[in-house]
């Protein structure tokens, strides 16, 4: 009882943070909507018995990566979000397109015929089962995943260090 | 144990440990003046009862009757919120670092901690992760061009140093096989050939404790890692708006953030409570906390040492630091510790 009235709190306070994300015309005041909402993701990943997803959900995305979201902001030193008027066919088709599919997806969660139900607070993810799975279950999906993951930061170095021949090229053409 | 005594049990014990915390804080605040003073061929503070003893109440009233300046060109909600968001998870913190064993008084036993998580280490990590924001804000809703600065610096140094300290334990998890703090510090206990004790710092971590040191005082922002505050080029960086009682709580949340990692070091490294046990039984249940205690104030003393012994660093020197040293040497340390203990595994009688 107590678990499923937690559940349904930070469940709350997780789509009003989203809802105040979209609402606020300041953005640092959206990113720090934002870590309320990865705040109580990982609330709500605990009381599901994700202890470990938990901890890391807090740990990397609100303590790592919403710190870089909020210094880029802070350095870009951004202003106020100028609002506008708002488009006519947004309205009219946006939203029922949104109630629609809502209730799709609610209905086929519902009704979907290999879903099982599990009582809240019924499963244990401990860091042992989960490294038994990617250490030893999955390990090629894992390390192949890593891989591309450095690919990536490798690409984002090349492209934000510009290569000394281009910078003095550059630096020639305006002499 | 019914759940009216559990609640009972958690509240007393809660409010002890705060009590405890928040008077270390303002004892370790008297202790840097002393120790600076004495380094310094000084007296420190001497007025205010019995070697300044006192003092920390004086400081406290000063800070409660100063007035609480709030610049016009603040961005309001967040300039007042900040100092909050620091100290709030300065304290949280404390809440899963156990202090000794299982006591029982009377019918009732319990262990001397708030609460027991299976996975304390990386809740501590977390909740310390999240305490960045505090100065970070500050820095911005400042609206001032040294706090900015301050902030910026702050948040980058946090969580530069926060990766080789986040690595330099996992040597440890991997020798204790769990993240609970309890389970750690079991795995610490015994001695080597009679008189060495088992601690994971004469166990193979030498080299992760010292990276965990390091990285631990650039975590707190204190010397040689002061960038945020640096009063020489910075005027005193993210707090340079702030009086009164909003600066005591970034004062406050400094000390509690320096006692968690001093006790996070004690229980990792230093064997957490255990020590030699001797006499009575009322002393036995007593010691385990003492010898505790007393490690975390070799660590806060050690703080205070080096505060006022080396000079700061240059902020390309302390990145480079972080990055191209401390880095390399914390995976260097995983990478020895995961194979001797993988050889340990396979052939148990040739290693001890």
């Amino acid at each position: 009882m107590l678990h499923l009235i937690l559940f349904l709190f930070f469940g709350a306070i997780c789509v009003a943070g989203a809802v105040n994300l979209l609402v606020q015309s300041h953005p640092i005041n959206s990113a720090l909507s934002l870590i309320v909402v990865m705040g109580s993701l990982a609330a709500e990943y605990l009381l599901l018995g994700a202890e470990f997803l938990a901890a890391v959900q807090v740990i990397v995305y609100a303590g790592a990566i919403m710190v870089l979201f909020v210094i880029t902001i802070m350095l870009l030193n951004a202003g106020k979000e100028e609002r506008s008027k708002g488009s006519r066919v947004a309205t009219l088709l946006g939203v029922p397109g949104v109630l629609i599919g809502g209730v799709l997806v609610a209905w086929t969660l519902l009704h979907g015929s290999d879903m099982q139900s599990v009582p809240i607070g019924a499963l244990w993810g401990d860091p042992k089962g989960i490294a038994r799975l990617l250490f030893h279950d999955f390990l090629l999906p894992f390390e192949v995943t890593s891989v591309l993951i450095l690919i990536a930061i490798m690409g984002a170095v090349v492209l934000a260090s510009r290569p000394e021949a281009a910078a003095r090229g550059a630096r020639k053409d305006e002499g | 144990m019914s759940i009216t005594t559990f609640v009972i049990i958690s509240i007393i014990k809660s409010l002890a440990v705060v009590g405890v915390l928040l008077t270390a804080v303002a004892y370790s605040v008297w202790l840097e003046r002393k120790v600076s003073a004495h380094i310094q061929n000084r007296w420190g503070p001497t007025r205010v009862g019995p070697f300044g003893l006192l003092q920390p109440l004086a400081d406290g009233v000063k800070f409660i009757f100063k007035e609480d300046l709030t610049q016009p060109h603040v961005y309001k909600p967040l300039y007042i919120a900040a100092p909050m968001i620091a100290l709030v998870f300065a304290i949280t913190s404390i809440s899963v670092i156990p202090f000794g064993n299982w006591v029982s008084i009377g019918p009732w036993d319990t262990y001397l901690q708030i609460t027991d998580v299976n996975i304390g280490l990386l809740v501590v990590l977390g909740i310390t992760s999240m305490g960045v924001y505090g100065v970070a804000l500050a820095g911005w809703s400042s609206n001032n061009k040294y706090s900015l600065l301050g902030g910026l610096r702050a948040s980058a140094q946090m969580i530069s140093y926060e990766v080789s300290l986040g690595l330099s334990l996992v040597g440890v998890l991997i020798m204790a096989g769990s993240l609970s703090l309890r389970d750690i510090v079991d795995a610490q206990a015994g001695v080597f050939w009679r008189f060495i004790p088992r601690w994971n710092i004469f166990h193979g971590q030498t080299l992760a404790f010292f990276i965990y040191l390091i990285s631990a005082y650039a975590e707190t922002n204190r010397t040689p890692f002061d960038l945020p505050e640096a009063e020489s080029e910075l005027v005193a960086g993210y707090h340079t708006e702030y009086s009164a009682m909003k600066f005591a709580m970034f004062f406050m949340a400094e000390y509690a953030n320096m006692v968690t990692v001093a006790c996070l070091a004690t229980l990792l490294f230093l064997g957490g409570w255990h020590g030699p046990i001797y006499g009575p039984l009322i002393l036995r249940e007593i010691e385990p906390v003492f010898w505790f205690c007393l490690k975390v104030f070799f660590f806060m003393f050690l703080y205070v040492w080096v505060r006022w012994t080396l000079p700061r660093f240059r902020y390309d020197q302390l990145m480079a630091f972080g990055w191209k040293i401390l880095l390399p040497l914390a995976v260097a340390n995983i990478v020895y510790t995961a194979l001797v203990v993988a050889l340990r595994a396979q052939y148990p009688d040739k290693f001890f």
